[in-house]
């Protein structure tokens, strides 16, 4: 049924229409309205048989979902940005432990300087913790996910972190279409725990493991995540032929059949960029768009396979690592290394800078493509800010 | 409450579980804890009581510490229960999950975290204060040996002022820990205003066993503090825990007491308090306080401290010697 | 595509105005994006809130710098926020005003301008100095993006029983003052 609604609301509903039955909340901007939603629909019993836990801090947040799964039922919280560095030891702790928790991750820039506004760095931040990790380009796509995740975060025994973009996303009043219960209930089955604290069968649940077996365990760790490629993909399919749509999937291929250049990116800034690439293919140019949203898994064969006739791609990200630069861009660069692909690097949007489609056109005007460019920086600032290192204090020192 | 130890055959009411042929040895042998461990001590003699107590439906988050290390290795598990361990600072939350879990499943399970007083005391004292808070349905057991164990001695603040850890070295500047520092999480626990906080030593089991065999079927938060004495961090023979941690009773620098949502209601009075430095000298930790640099100073603080505790707890039942 | 910026001050409320119009949209069968200006505002800070209503399904994400149309809820904010920058040249502004004559405008040149006393109205009706809705009313008089049976029914959602009648009453009041001129 269509709704017009706030991103947050519409995530909550999708989550409650998933029957979880532990929520634990802790509010940080922007993730609150999604944890207020769920508080709402649990006190109006429109989410029944589901405990609602207000905690302490985010590292609670996601360790009573991890006490909760290890019981053996479906858990769901939510956070941003610093929450989610605040529950890092959780975060993989609850990967390791295998426990399909899910968890929405409003995504938004990590401080010092403190900053409240969208970019993809706190996702960034646990790109190796072994979640599975989803991105969402709509807000109809935020819903579909996070009933996709359930299923995924299941069958594959890992919690899965869906992305919605903060404030651009989870502020945002779309239309969406929100299944019923029971076509929910049709395509997500209950949860059956493959681990769980059983007075008849006792169990330890999170042993320490000496160097003669850790290898082994991250090893497996990886393989299985690499066997969950499959699983993302085929519960994409199956939500389309039970809901209609194309939602999910391992990743967006957006006029890539006649595309010189393609621009690699993730999350809601695709709907811009699919915009300007319209206006700039309709005056002679040839560009196409990949949008990720499989993470991890990384699909690297998906994306060769996708960008094989590319002679040029460009990555444009909402993060990147200090100290060297573009983070998927590295990550796309590696997927295709073999292929004699130009690959360029664009950071924007950092800590809520609007992305526009002027700037995306200005990049596309200046014909040579820099190695790395930061999309709407302030170079007057930069010269005004900037004082090098000069060499000789550092020469007269070592 | 009594003071009756392990044997007593002679009153089948007042016999330990501990004493009983079919003890359910939830922490069974064959566990890697030190010779003399007072902590694994204490844990078999709380958990086998508390499964007593919930006729075998428990469940048990540990925290990261001695007693997670040593009982529980891959591929070897010493535990008879259900058990986990997720992180060092986050057992109590672990546990509010687990104790959510089980009652929104209909599972009458009732669920025990526990960890040392690093754990309690010092990294996870906020999921602590959180779950004491929102007042969940979990026992928090602390194993208090009163220092960094698991990670070779290191100064916690349950660490008593004055005593020698390897981050509280004394030297001509220090005398060891420092005065006027630490933190009391059993009164800490009783602000919280939670239906039931204890302390325990292991050296009067019966004792321990009732009030933990009394928390784990009170519906709510519970907290049980044990006094656990640690041979190598503490510095004294692997036979001597349990006349150690006797020692600390007797003169007051542990005291046994319950309260109930808010208030104390009872404490186990002392039949001869003994001087502190009886206990003080038993332990390496303490011996920079006596020999050819002795400091009566400080063990007359460590005096004050015990017979503060004393008074406040109403312990002086029976004849004071000091 | 039709895209509308609305300027006020925290707890005015602007951002209930766009999700409103949106809801609006979204009930005429449109496809509409409301937004926020994204802050950690207080109230009384200056609040800028966006709405885009198309045909089409909307996929653009980025702030609206060229709106078809700019509602003013509070006059004290267009200088502070430039609150004019980028209107298409025939596009509307409706401004809070009982004062037609709000010196302001003078500089636009080919935009529709509208002064409407919301605030008064709003106070009226209401009993409370909130001119989020009642404006809405104005706008499909001046506009005529968006039907006002459409805008009723957007304020029936945000709103019920009593407060959801004045607020009706209120912004049927501002529909019909800027029909009337």
């Amino acid at each position: 049924m269509l709704f017009q609604l706030e991103g947050s609301q519409a995530v909550a509903r999708a989550v409650a229409l998933c029957r979880p039955k532990i929520v634990c909340a802790y509010p940080i901007t922007p993730q609150t309205h999604i944890v207020e939603g769920l508080g709402e629909l649990v006190r109006s019993k429109k989410l029944e048989n589901c405990e609602y836990i207000n905690v302490e801090s985010e590292m609670a947040a996601l360790s009573v979902a991890i006490g909760s799964e290890a019981a053996g039922v479906r858990s769901y919280t939510a956070t941003s940005s610093q929450g989610l560095l605040y529950m890092m030891e959780a975060v993989y702790n609850a990967s390791g432990l295998e426990l399909p928790i899910v968890m929405t991750l409003g995504n938004r820039a990590i401080g010092s300087p403190i900053n409240i506004w969208n970019d993809h760095t706190d996702a960034m931040s646990v790109r190796d913790s072994g979640w599975i990790m989803l991105f969402a380009e709509t807000n109809q796509e935020a819903v579909d996910l996070h009933i996709q995740a359930f299923k995924i975060a299941e069958k594959a025994k890992c919690p899965v972190m869906v992305c919605v973009d903060g404030f651009i996303l989870t502020h945002a009043y779309e239309r969406v279409d929100l299944p019923s219960q029971k076509e929910v209930d049709e395509f997500l089955p209950d949860y059956e725990p493959h681990i769980s604290l059983d007075t008849e069968h006792p169990t330890a649940i999170g042993t320490m493991v000496p160097p003669e077996y850790f290898m082994e365990v991250r090893y497996l760790a990886h393989k299985r995540q690499i066997d969950t490629l499959p699983v993302v993909e085929c519960v994409g399919t199956q939500f389309k032929e039970k809901f209609g749509r194309k939602s999910g999937g391992l990743l967006h291929e957006y006029n890539l059949e006649k595309a010189e250049t393609v621009i690699v990116t993730m999350g809601s800034v695709a709907g811009t960029i699919k915009d300007t690439v319209d206006e700039l293919n309709a005056n002679g140019s040839k560009l196409g768009v990949l949008s990720i949203v499989s993470y991890r898994p990384f699909p690297k064969e998906a994306i060769r396979e996708a960008l094989k006739n590319a002679k040029e791609v460009i990555v444009l990200e909402k993060a990147f690592a200090v100290g060297i630069g573009g983070i998927l861009h590295q990550e796309i660069a590696l997927a295709l290394q073999d292929l004699g692909i130009a690959i360029h690097s664009v950071i924007a949007g950092l800590g809520g800078r609007a992305i526009t489609s002027e700037m995306i056109r200005e990049y596309f005007n200046n014909k040579k493509h820099d190695n790395m460019v930061f999309l709407g920086l302030k170079e007057d600032v930069i010269d005004r800010e900037y004082r090098p290192i000069k060499n000789s204090e550092c020469n007269n020192k070592f | 409450m009594s003071n009756s130890t392990i044997g007593n055959r002679l009153s089948k009411k007042r016999n330990s579980v501990q004493s009983h042929y079919d003890r359910p040895n939830t922490l069974n042998s064959g566990h890697r804890a030190c010779q003399g461990c007072g902590e694994a001590l204490a844990a078999r003699c709380a958990i086998d009581a508390a499964y007593h107590a919930a006729k075998g439906n428990i469940a048990i988050v540990n925290a990261t510490g001695c007693l997670e290390v040593f009982s529980c290795v891959f591929p070897e598990n010493a535990w008879n229960v259900p058990w986990m361990h997720s992180l060092f600072g986050n057992a109590p939350s672990v546990a509010t999950g687990v104790a959510a879990a089980m009652q929104v499943q209909g599972k009458n399970v009732r669920v025990i975290a526990q960890g040392g007083d690093g754990a309690t005391t010092d990294i996870g004292m906020g999921t602590l204060s959180g779950m004491f808070e929102r007042n969940d349905d979990v026992l928090y057991i602390c194993y208090d040996n009163q220092a960094y164990m698991n990670t070779g001695v290191q100064r916690s603040s349950a660490t008593p002022v004055l005593a020698r850890t390897a981050t509280t070295l004394p030297n001509s500047i220090y005398s060891g820990n420092e005065l006027g520092t630490g933190k009391n999480v059993p009164e800490i626990a009783i602000a919280h205003g939670i239906p039931y906080v204890a302390t325990a030593s292991i050296a009067n089991i019966k004792d321990l066993e009732e009030k933990v065999a009394k928390a784990i079927n009170i519906k709510g938060a519970k907290y049980v503090h044990i006094h656990v004495p640690c041979p190598l961090g503490w510095g004294y023979p692997t036979s001597e825990t349990i006349k150690i941690a006797r020692a600390a009773v007797e003169c007051g620098m542990f005291p046994l007491f319950e309260a109930e949502n808010g208030k104390i209601v009872g404490s186990t009075p002392i039949e001869t308090v003994k001087p502190v430095e009886e206990y003080l000298r038993l332990q390496r930790r303490f011996a920079h306080l006596f020999g050819k640099n002795a400091n009566p100073q400080a063990v007359e603080e460590l005096q004050k401290i015990a017979s503060a505790n004393i008074e406040k707890y109403k312990l002086s039942g029976g004849i004071v010697n000091v | 595509m039709f895209q509308v910026r609305i300027h006020g001050r925290g707890g005015q409320g602007v951002v209930t105005a766009a999700e409103m119009l949106s809801i609006a949209a979204f009930l005429e069968g449109k496809y509409a994006q409301a937004f926020p200006s994204f802050g950690s505002e207080r109230m009384g800070a200056p609040v800028v809130s966006f709405c885009r209503i198309s045909d089409k399904e909307i996929r653009l994400r980025e702030p609206i710098s060229n709106p078809d149309a700019v509602i003013i809820q509070d006059q004290s904010v267009i200088k502070p926020a430039n609150a004019f920058n980028g209107i298409i040249d025939g596009g509307f502004v409706l401004i809070n005003s009982s004062n037609n004559e709000s010196h302001e405008v003078n500089n636009l040149k080919n935009i529709n301008v509208q002064c409407v006393g919301a605030t008064e109205i709003a106070l009226q009706h209401i009993g409370k100095p909130l001119p989020n809705a009642v404006l809405l009313g104005s706008f499909a008089a001046l506009t005529k993006a968006i039907k006002i049976e459409s805008v009723i029914e957007a304020i029936k959602t945000k709103f019920s029983g009593v407060i959801a009648e004045k607020n009706v009453a209120a912004t049927m009041v501002a529909y019909e003052k800027v029909l009337a001129n």
